[in-house]
């Protein structure tokens, strides 16, 4: 039996405590849900896109849902900081799924801007919401369909035609709870045309004892000539499995950048669904993982594009130690009518141990002439000429590698459009190779890592 | 003078052959054949194997695959488009009225004999020159194996497979499904109830094969199916290449080929296996056409054992078909290099397996596709590395050439890499055909059709350079002919 029907057993028996506690658009989209669910299994291993990743078993045990929104903590935005130096950002917090504006976080927004809980959205700004919530979320996925039938809260970001947001807006997700719990989160995005922002989005995990299931679905809607950054940095603990699903929509014109950084996680899975559907558009979709102990980092991602002259660069890159299992599945479509499209994918590895795995399958689905499309994916071990080289000339092994792993990764942080947060990364993934285990972001004076 | 003048009419007739534009094989030879009826249930499985009068271990493995594809359901993951098939609607045998196994040339029909000369494959004198031995399967049967007592004086043997079942039973029984079980996949398991003929090779121990053995299939008969299966054992230190060509005519119903190979290389032995698969690939509205689903597995079971697979695939209307390589072997090498043309509404979803196993075994894959017309042409390799292949090397490389708007490329590889001490690369591009080069050729008064016939042929070159001599010629000519009419 499916490990999807715990949960719509649990949703049944609470829908109106699931209701009650939410609003508009995200009630409204839970019976289409349900059907989609009706019968259905989650994918398991060996399944297509899922080849090393079985999400039946991560659903499986017994997670407590707080779908009475009953308060696990105390108001986070007055107990952390999370800070990346020499930058300014407008702070939100989702606590579990619970949205909190950081100090002052209001005041500093363009007019027209709405950042506010999803909930609070769906009620007060009902026909923005009704607009965009679960448009492009695919109900195929049946994690995303479970996420839509569950999910109670979560953050609504709207920047509007031609407002350009100088600050970053940044989200601090939190996990905290005393018993295993599952989170669905629901994050809804809409940068309006000609609009500009930027987004930085970390996970962290208190209470690393407990296990988490943290269920996320993301919808980005970026308006013609838009320009959206969107990065989010996984820092979480071992016993947190994070399932993550990207939809993005992109028109004419619109340029995103989204950049996916795991440091440190337990199990991840991140589902990135790009639709080009305008033509001109310009996407850049990277991602870094490094993982050891048995820790699984699974990425797939569907760049498709629709329309003429779009242009993708995507790159992901892996360091897999121990006996940790990487996986990355990629697509590039090209449908018939995109004609001058640009498209490179590429996935790079490196295994650092007996014991490491990793899985890649990058792929190109073209049905149009006038393209230029590449994808290259290679996985080795570090660089063994380099390395004597370094010893050679007085370098510890350890550090040698370091470096080597450090420079390996110096590229899908060289593509990050913020300087700031270049330092910031640079600083953290040395941290991180460092052996550094337990904390990385957390060296600012913020508490998120102490508990 | 002379010699000028010879070479400038061969160059004139290559011309003229490049450029005839259709499907040259679409004859069907009128000889008397024998085919049963249509439908497949067991007493079919029984009586292809009485028919060819079969030991009953044979039997007992045609009817354990046969239960078993009773159990399974026609696989649909690859990128192709695959009508249902009504496989109770086509006749599992069909053999010329040829005594099974002719002792010499005057035994074969000779209408039969015109047939092979038709296709450009000399049975008799001509042979000896060109020194191939050629074994040709004509529907389901082999009709002539060329060449066996030379071979036979090296040890070397060269026959069908169901005249090894009869001399060479003990070497059939021992190797026969080792390598692509009945348990495989839809495809082994319908072959392997009811395959009819095919060739069998082996190469004994220290021998290198003096001539390049080579294999015709031919399908002749309307209805029916092919279901050939080849065995190729290489023992410790042998060598040997191995040719296989395909035609069938021209006729509005699909027909289905479902052939296996097997191979098995030991100890320091190679084996090179070259096919040039060029079926009835339908017409310019995709009307018929073969079906072409074959498994192809070679087991390099040996230390330091090779096996290379080439491939120029401009046949058939749909093309499923992975020759791979289980790379058992410590130090054992395997390679795969493959042009795919489809043309018209052609789909080929194509590639290949490297499993690797033993330490240090290195792979290469050249994968050249080109897809023109409304055709679907798709490249979907595995390379697997398991966990204690250590020192394990594989590259990758598959391109791809669009040569109109209404066709499609694509690229699904699957890498598993379970072990640090391995490097697994792959690399993929997908375009179409320069224009800078194309002007460059029209400036110098080539035609555009020749200067994309001109730059494909250079695309390729990388894996015709991989084909035996008599091969390359005349892929190279197949190349333009299924390019034919694609420009423009």
């Amino acid at each position: 039996m499916s490990s999807i029907n715990q949960y719509i057993e649990l949703y049944k028996e609470n829908v109106e405590a699931v209701c009650g506690n939410s609003a508009g658009a995200l009630n409204s989209a839970r019976r289409s849900a349900l059907e989609a669910l009706d019968g259905a299994s989650l994918p398991e291993k060996g399944d297509e896109d899922y080849e090393v990743t079985s999400l039946e078993d991560v659903f499986a045990p017994d997670y407590g849902v707080n779908v009475n929104r009953i308060d696990l903590g105390a108001n986070p935005a007055e107990a952390f900081r999370c800070d990346v130096p020499n930058m300014s950002t407008c702070m939100y917090f989702l606590f579990n799924d619970a949205f909190h504006p950081g100090k002052n976080a209001a005041n500093s927004l363009p007019e027209g801007v709405i950042i506010k809980s999803l909930k609070d959205a769906a009620a007060e700004n009902a026909d923005l919401v009704d607009e965009y919530y679960g448009r492009i979320a695919s109900p195929d996925c049946k994690q995303t369909a479970l996420n839509t039938l569950l999910a109670q809260d979560g953050i609504f970001v709207y920047v509007p035609d031609g407002v350009v947001m100088e600050k970053p807006i940044q989200l601090v997700n939190i996990l905290n709870s005393g018993t295993p719990l599952m989170v669905n989160r629901r994050m809804l995005i809409v940068i309006g045309n000609n609009a500009c922002a930027r987004m930085l989005v970390c996970d962290h995990t208190q209470n690393c004892g407990v296990d988490y299931l943290n269920s996320q679905v993301v919808e980005i809607y970026a308006g013609e000539n838009a320009v959206f950054d969107y990065y989010d940095i996984e820092d979480s603990s071992t016993g947190t499995n994070r399932v993550s699903s990207f939809y993005v929509r992109q028109q004419s014109g619109a340029n995103l950048m989204i950049d996916g950084i795991t440091l440190m996680n337990g199990f991840t899975r991140n589902n990135y669904v790009v639709d080009l559907a305008g033509s001109g558009t310009e996407l850049h979709l990277y991602g870094m993982a490094m993982a050891n102990g048995r820790r699984h980092i699974d990425n797939h991602t569907v760049v498709r594009h629709a329309a003429k002259g779009g242009r993708t660069d995507e790159l992901f890159k892996y360091v897999l130690d121990e006996n940790s299992v990487g996986s990355f599945s990629g697509l590039i479509q090209v449908c018939p009518g995109a004609e001058k499209t640009e498209a490179y994918q590429s996935n790079k590895n490196i295994c650092a141990s007996e014991g490491a795995r990793m899985y890649s399958k990058p792929q190109l689905i073209i049905d149009c002439d006038d393209v230029k499309c590449s994808h290259g994916s290679s996985t080795g071990q570090l660089d063994q000429q380099a390395l004597f080289y370094m010893r050679q000339r007085g370098i510890p092994e350890h550090e040698a590698r370091l470096m080597l792993m450090q420079a390996f990764m110096n590229d899908v942080i060289a593509g990050v459009r913020m300087e700031a947060l270049k330092d910031r990364l640079r600083h953290l993934v040395e941290s991180r190779f460092a052996g550094n285990n337990s904390a990385s972001c957390r060296s600012c004076s913020s508490t998120c890592h102490k508990q | 003078m002379k010699e000028q003048k010879d070479k400038s009419k061969k160059d004139e007739s290559i011309i003229k052959d490049a450029t005839g534009g259709d499907y040259k094989y679409g004859f069907v030879t009128d000889i008397d054949t024998h085919v049963i009826p249509v439908g497949l249930n067991e007493d079919v499985v029984r009586y292809i194997s009485r028919t060819k009068g079969e030991p009953e271990w044979l039997l007992d493995f045609r009817l354990k695959a046969f239960r078993h594809w009773q159990t399974l359901a026609m696989p649909r993951w690859a990128h192709l488009d695959i009508p249902e098939i009504d496989y109770q609607s086509i006749s599992y045998y069909a053999a010329p009225k040829t005594k099974p196994s002719p002792g010499s040339m005057d035994d074969v029909d000779p209408e039969l004999r015109r047939t092979f000369d038709k296709l450009g494959i000399p049975l008799e004198e001509q042979m000896r020159l060109s020194g191939v031995a050629v074994d040709a399967v004509m529907d389901s049967v082999s009709v002539k194996t060329t060449y066996r007592d030379r071979l036979a004086e090296l040890g070397v043997i060269f026959c069908s497979i169901s005249e090894a079942v009869k001399d060479y039973p003990d070497l059939v029984k021992k190797y026969l499904g080792t390598v692509v079980s009945y348990r495989d996949n839809f495809f082994a398991a319908l072959n392997s109830a009811v395959f009819s003929d095919g060739s069998f090779v082996y190469i004994p121990k220290g021998v290198r094969c003096p001539m390049e053995l080579s294999t015709y299939f031919r399908i002749n008969a309307a209805n029916t199916g092919q279901f050939e299966r080849t065995l190729i054992v290489a023992d410790d230190d042998a060598y040997v290449s191995y040719l296989e060509g395909c035609t069938a005519p021209m006729r509005d119903e699909n027909q289905l080929h479902a052939a296996i190979v097997e191979i098995i290389v030991e100890d320091r032995a190679e084996v090179k296996y070259s096919t040039v698969q060029n079926w009835y690939p339908g017409d310019k509205d995709g009307n018929g056409g073969i079906y072409n689903f074959v498994t192809k597995r070679g087991l390099c079971r040996g230390d330091f054992s090779k096996l290379s697979w080439t491939q120029v695939e401009t046949g058939s209307a749909i093309t499923w078909k992975y020759p791979s390589c289980v790379l058992q072997g410590d130090n054992s090498i395997g390679e795969f290099y493959s042009v795919a043309v489809t043309n018209n509404h052609q789909q080929a979803d194509t590639g290949t397996k490297m499993i690797h196993i033993g330490k240090n075994s290195r792979s290469t894959i050249v994968s050249k596709g080109i897809s023109a017309g409304f055709s679907q042409n798709s490249y979907r390799g595995a390379v697997k590395i398991a966990k204690n292949a250590t020192g394990c090397r594989n590259f990758t490389q598959c391109d791809s050439l669009l040569l109109s708007d209404t066709c499609g490329a694509h690229t699904f590889p699957y890498i598993d890499v379970q072990n640090e001490s391995s490097i697994v690369e792959h690399e993929a591009t997908t375009s179409k055909i320069n224009e800078d080069q194309l002007f460059y050729c029209n400036q110098r008064g080539i035609p555009t059709e020749d200067a994309v016939g001109l730059i494909v042929n250079g695309y390729a070159k990388e894996v015709m350079s991989k084909l035996p001599m008599e091969f390359a010629v005349e892929a190279q000519k197949l190349l333009q002919i299924s390019l034919e009419g694609s420009v423009g």
